[in-house]
């Protein structure tokens, strides 16, 4: 589904972040990104959301590589990957409910179907008393199960988490870890980059490991070595 | 349907971000308060123009005894002329009158009259030119055509105070129009630096939009839809405002602009000037969203 071919990012001559990196994704599959800050995991989370170019190689999403998208088309490639953030990145003035719908409304959906959607994945992330609020009045935690139920809404074929964990307790994490597993365990792709060794070990899913801007380690249900 | 969306998307955001909106309220109050104060100099120094316009003319005198036929016959060619917006007749007795009038409180002047004992003043045609580069012609036209009743035309007399006051005119003129044309983009570029800055702060609003899939247009259009709202609100304070502050400063300024009432300019001028400044709100809040967000949608 998703094919990294020889990836490298550089940024000057000095700064390598990635080295011919290569790797596939899978329809339906959960893979972790492990490896320490530096390790390059954002910048591939990136690359594959075109946010960025490789400095070589390509990124092929079912059959078409992401960087030869036009930047006019860019948000049709987006649309099919739902992203989650470290530090959320929730729409401060829109409350969790519109935050949640707004992905719905730039797709152009009806009303009917957007409020019936938002209230289901509002129950599914547990935050159906949590709508009207606006994220400063939330929690670390139910910040980001508003990033994934927006995330989620509409039905991507990825799911992309960039330390979605990051900045979360325990309790939180293990939370927000089982509702990602839950939403591939419904067929959703999910790429998850994190450093947390616990969250890695809890999955027992396949672990990719970089350092050094390459992969050094590429176990199915592995575990968090470094 | 998606611009019913985005219309409600920026009317939020007018409404949600007060800071930004409050910021950009402020400033675009401020350049629809200048467009109003520019509409209100041009009024004025239109005015004053004409009325320094209007101090100058210049005169026919006929011999004594030129006809009342003649002289009508002249009165109604100079009319036909582009270049005369009023030729007055005045008569001899008419002139005798307005001398002794403007001499009522010097006895001597009004003596000597007495011992003269007969009506010295002539009978003349008072001209005013529509335009004050045209009394040369005028003068022209009465010198070189074919009328002897004519005694003298006093253009000469009056050239070097006509020549003065065209260029006093004309320094006026380009002074009001540099002063407008600097208020003018003094104003846009504090408006679009606001704007940039407004943006600036929301940049990282727009790279989650973008990267939750929103298409340009989509990021764009409540910015948009924010600046407009701005620049009809600030237009519609300002105008609120005018009213009661031109109502208190007319009769004060009619001290120096005798016959002017500024209250009454702005009443007949009501509906251009509050469209001008809405539009003028609108453009600005719209071209400076557009510009400042152009760059933060290559995510």
């Amino acid at each position: 589904m998703i094919h990294f071919q020889k990836i490298g990012k550089a940024y000057g001559t000095e700064n390598i972040v990635l080295r011919d990196v290569s790797f596939e994704v899978e329809e339906g599959e959960f893979v972790s990104l492990v490896g320490k800050s530096g390790a390059g995991k954002t910048t591939l989370l990136r690359l594959f959301l075109a946010e960025e170019f490789p400095s070589h190689g390509s990124i092929l999403f079912q059959q078409r590589n992401v960087h030869e998208i036009p930047e006019s088309k860019l948000h049709e490639h987006r649309r099919k990957i739902g992203v989650v953030f470290q530090d959320y990145k929730l729409l401060p003035f829109k409350t969790a409910e519109e935050n949640i719908s707004y992905v719905m409304e730039i797709l152009g959906a009806n009303e009917q179907d957007i409020a019936r959607d938002v209230k289901d994945v509002l129950d599914i992330v547990g935050l159906s008393d949590r709508a009207l609020h606006f994220p400063y009045q939330l929690s670390g935690g139910e910040k980001q199960r508003v990033a994934i139920a927006r995330a989620l809404i509409h039905r991507p074929q990825v799911i992309v988490a960039d330390e979605p964990t990051g900045n979360l307790d325990p309790y939180n994490t293990k939370d927000i870890i089982r509702l990602l597993l839950k939403i591939n365990e419904l067929g959703t792709t999910t790429i998850l980059a994190t450093h947390n060794k616990e969250v890695v070990n809890q999955i027992e899913k396949r672990v990719l490991t970089l350092e050094g801007g390459t992969i050094i380690r590429d176990q199915e249900k592995g575990r968090f070595v470094m | 349907m998606n611009f019913k969306r985005i219309f409600k998307s920026g009317l939020e955001k007018f409404i949600r971000e007060k800071g930004s909106s409050s910021a950009a309220l402020v400033v675009m109050m401020a350049v629809a308060g200048t467009v109003l104060f520019l509409y209100m100099l041009q009024g004025v120094s239109s005015f004053s123009i004409a009325q320094l316009q209007d101090s100058v003319d210049i005169s026919a005198y006929f011999v004594e005894d030129a006809s009342e036929e003649d002289i009508s016959a002249l009165q109604d060619k100079l009319l036909a002329l582009p270049e005369v917006a009023s030729a007055q007749y005045i008569t001899q007795d008419q002139a005798l009158e307005q001398f002794k009038a403007d001499h009522e409180n010097d006895p001597v002047i009004l003596e000597s009259l007495e011992i003269i004992g007969k009506n010295p003043l002539l009978a003349s045609l008072n001209i005013k030119a529509s335009d004050p580069l045209q009394y040369q012609n005028i003068a022209n036209f009465l010198e070189q055509g074919n009328y002897p009743f004519i005694q003298t035309v006093d253009y000469k007399d009056r050239a070097p105070v006509i020549d003065r006051l065209l260029n006093l005119i004309s320094g006026f003129r380009v002074a009001v129009i540099a002063f407008m044309i600097g208020l003018a983009l003094l104003a846009t570029l504090v408006a679009f630096n606001t704007t940039r800055l407004a943006i600036y702060n929301a940049k990282e609003e727009i790279e989650v939009m973008k990267l939750v899939g929103a298409s340009n247009e989509f990021v764009r259009g409540p910015f948009l839809v924010q600046g407009a709202i701005v620049g009809v609100v600030a237009s519609f304070f300002v105008f609120i405002s005018a009213i009661p502050l031109f109502w208190i400063l007319s009769p004060k300024l009619e001290l120096f602009l005798s016959g002017f009432s500024i209250f009454g300019y702005f009443l007949s001028h009501f509906f251009w000037i509050f469209l001008l400044q809405t539009a003028v709100g609108v453009l600005l809040g719209v071209l400076s969203s557009m510009i400042a967000i152009r760059k933060y949608l290559k995510v």
